[in-house]
């Protein structure tokens, strides 16, 4: 079964799908999206290092992501600019530093595309590993952290205050957060990964009476996007990171008409007075 | 036994749970608050009054450990389990949040546990509703019962009853009350409610930058005097007190003898034997505060409480 590139690629996108479902929804929470950005973006930049340097690229991603984190949380503590500013800044160079050192690496040849938008199709049975090994790594960890990032994302100084411990838990997030996007950078690309995190989540929101339910049903609608997409890009001889990133939007847009958003917000309506 | 029982319930009472000493904290270039001498012991109400910016909400911080003192120390009892009302919450719609949800924040609760905190703060009608569709009243009822159903050491309450109506201010001063009297904690509270601060309160600790300053409002509470004031015309009943200098719009502090310094001292305005009674003449502009004496029977009131609302909102 595992011969077949398609059948490969839908196992690999699930796979993703599933762990950036409840990631994605803290990132909501957390208006974090454009620091998600920001790490996905960084990623080339731990491309061009592990082909410069020929270690891991895995590891080298990772490694980029978290030290620019690090680096984007420094810098917020001068307060010496806005954050939007500061990851404006970050976002873009670490992007632009990416593709002048692959320019300058004349000797490597690398599909640029590939890397900046995936190549789900090309997954490898070690891949698949890589992604549904990495990605139960991921969830387990967030199923440890749960209370204490919820309780910091509704208020840092409540969790605090209650012993919750929310630097630690922001710091492991952010971890998590980098080995989400050096897995799932095969599948949607360096662009597009962000996305995966955020349209599912957006989704979920309309149809969860709570975070538990709204974690769930992100993961089960990016599964959705991930099947829609594959086979979108099969019918139609679409690129395969995008088509998914499309599929997502169609359910995002979906779940946007009236009659679908009426039940939840009603219900919450008529209990709220 | 019956004497050494009560001994022990003694210890247990007399047991400090968090005790600051000339605790301060500096940021951005100056002093928020600093010179804060402050202890709370088991079953006793320490509460903290004074003007926007004077250092209320830093102080509480401290207190729970959310800022670190830049000067001073700040010693917590171990294993303290804190109940935290912030002053400002603001939860992003896109996260789904029931009352009940809620509650279970910071730890698990059981369903009647849960309820009964919510019954005694009024809102045990709301258990199902998301929290982003509550009144700004309900919102700090839902906050409190939280604060409360998680059965602390020490509470600690930032303005808790914001945006609560006129009646029911009072009935959750009432609870308060009770629970520091059924279950024996400590709470540390922020009120610009004299009336609260009159009735229930083992402390007051005024601030202005730093402890302005302090003493028991029990033999007012009880005195006819008091109850003439304050027993029914609470709309009336503002604190208000001198302090003899004042913070500067930009960070300087000018002293009552006219001296500008770049920070207040630990020891200003430490008016000796002042319990209560403050005058505060809120200029907004450039409150001037030289008055030098103690005018324990005149509660004179320059502001009623609306507009002491608003101030606090500015």
């Amino acid at each position: 079964m595992l011969d077949d590139f398609f059948v490969r690629a839908l196992i690999a996108g699930i796979g993703v799908a599933l762990t950036a479902g409840p990631l994605g929804c803290f990132v909501v929470w957390r208006r974090m999206a454009y620091f998600g950005d920001t790490m996905a973006h960084s990623a080339l930049l731990g491309v061009a290092l592990s082909l410069f340097f020929e270690v891991n690229l895995l590891l080298s991603v990772f490694g980029i992501a978290v030290v620019v984190s690090l680096l984007l949380l420094g810098l917020q503590r001068k307060q010496s600019l806005s954050a939007d500013a500061l990851l404006g800044i970050l976002s873009h160079s670490a992007l632009a530093i990416g593709l002048v050192l692959v320019a300058f690496m004349t000797w490597v040849r690398i599909d640029l595309i590939a890397f900046l938008f995936g190549d789900i199709l090309a997954v490898t049975p070690a891949d698949i590993a890589l992604i549904w090994g990495g990605g139960a790594l991921v969830v387990t960890a967030l199923a440890f952290l749960w209370r204490p990032l919820i309780a910091s994302t509704v208020s840092e100084d409540l969790a605090e205050a209650e012993g919750m411990k929310p630097a630690q838990a922001r710091l492991f997030f952010m971890l998590l957060m980098a080995l989400v996007i050096a897995i799932a950078m095969k599948i949607v690309g360096i662009m597009l990964i962000t996305s995966m995190l955020i349209i599912p989540a957006a989704t979920a929101r309309r149809f969860s009476a709570s975070p538990e339910v709204m974690a769930v049903l992100a993961s089960l609608i990016g599964v959705l996007a991930v099947v829609g997409g594959l086979f979108g890009s099969l019918h139609y001889d679409t690129p395969s990171g995008p088509s998914i990133v499309v599929a997502a939007l169609l359910l995002f847009i979906l779940s946007l008409l009236p009659a679908a958003g009426r039940k939840t917000s009603g219900r919450a309506g008529s209990k709220g007075v | 036994m019956l004497m050494s029982n009560r001994v022990a319930a003694q210890a247990v009472r007399d047991e400090q749970l968090v005790s600051l000493v000339n605790a301060g904290v500096y940021r951005d270039g100056r002093w928020l608050v600093r010179g804060v001498d402050l202890s709370i012991k088991r079953g006793e109400v320490v509460t903290l009054i004074g003007p926007n910016g004077a250092g209320k909400s830093t102080t509480a911080k401290m207190v729970t450990g959310v800022l670190k003192q830049d000067e001073g120390s700040v010693t917590r009892s171990s294993h303290m389990r804190i109940g935290y009302v912030p002053q400002k919450l603001a939860i992003d719609w896109t996260m789904p949040l029931s009352v009940r949800r809620l509650m279970r924040l910071t730890g698990s609760l059981s369903d009647a546990d849960l309820l009964d905190a919510l019954g005694a703060t009024g809102i045990r009608h709301l258990v199902d509703s998301e929290v982003r569709h509550l009144s700004g009243g309900e919102f700090q009822r839902a906050l409190l019962a939280r604060a409360i159903a998680r059965k602390p050491d020490l509470m600690v309450l930032d303005e808790p009853v914001q945006g609560v109506d006129f009646a029911g201010e009072s009935a959750l001063y009432d609870l308060i009350r009770s629970i520091r009297t059924s279950t024996g904690c400590g709470i540390l509270m922020i009120s610009h409610d004299l009336h609260m601060v009159m009735a229930g309160t083992d402390t007051v600790i005024c601030l202005n930058g730093h402890v302005c300053c302090r003493g028991t409002p029990d033999t007012v509470s009880q005195s006819a005097d008091y109850l003439k004031l304050f027993g029914n015309t609470r709309s009336l009943a503002v604190y208000s007190h001198h302090h003899d200098h004042t913070h500067l719009p930009d960070g300087r502090v000018m002293h009552g003898d006219g001296s500008i310094t770049d920070h207040c001292h630990p020891d200003d305005g430490h008016h000796h034997g002042h319990d209560h009674g403050h005058h505060n003449d809120h200029d907004r502009d450039h409150p001037v505060h030289d008055h030098p004496g103690h005018d324990h029977h005149g509660h004179t009131h320059h502001h009623a409480a609306t507009e002491d609302r608003q101030d606090n909102h500015a």
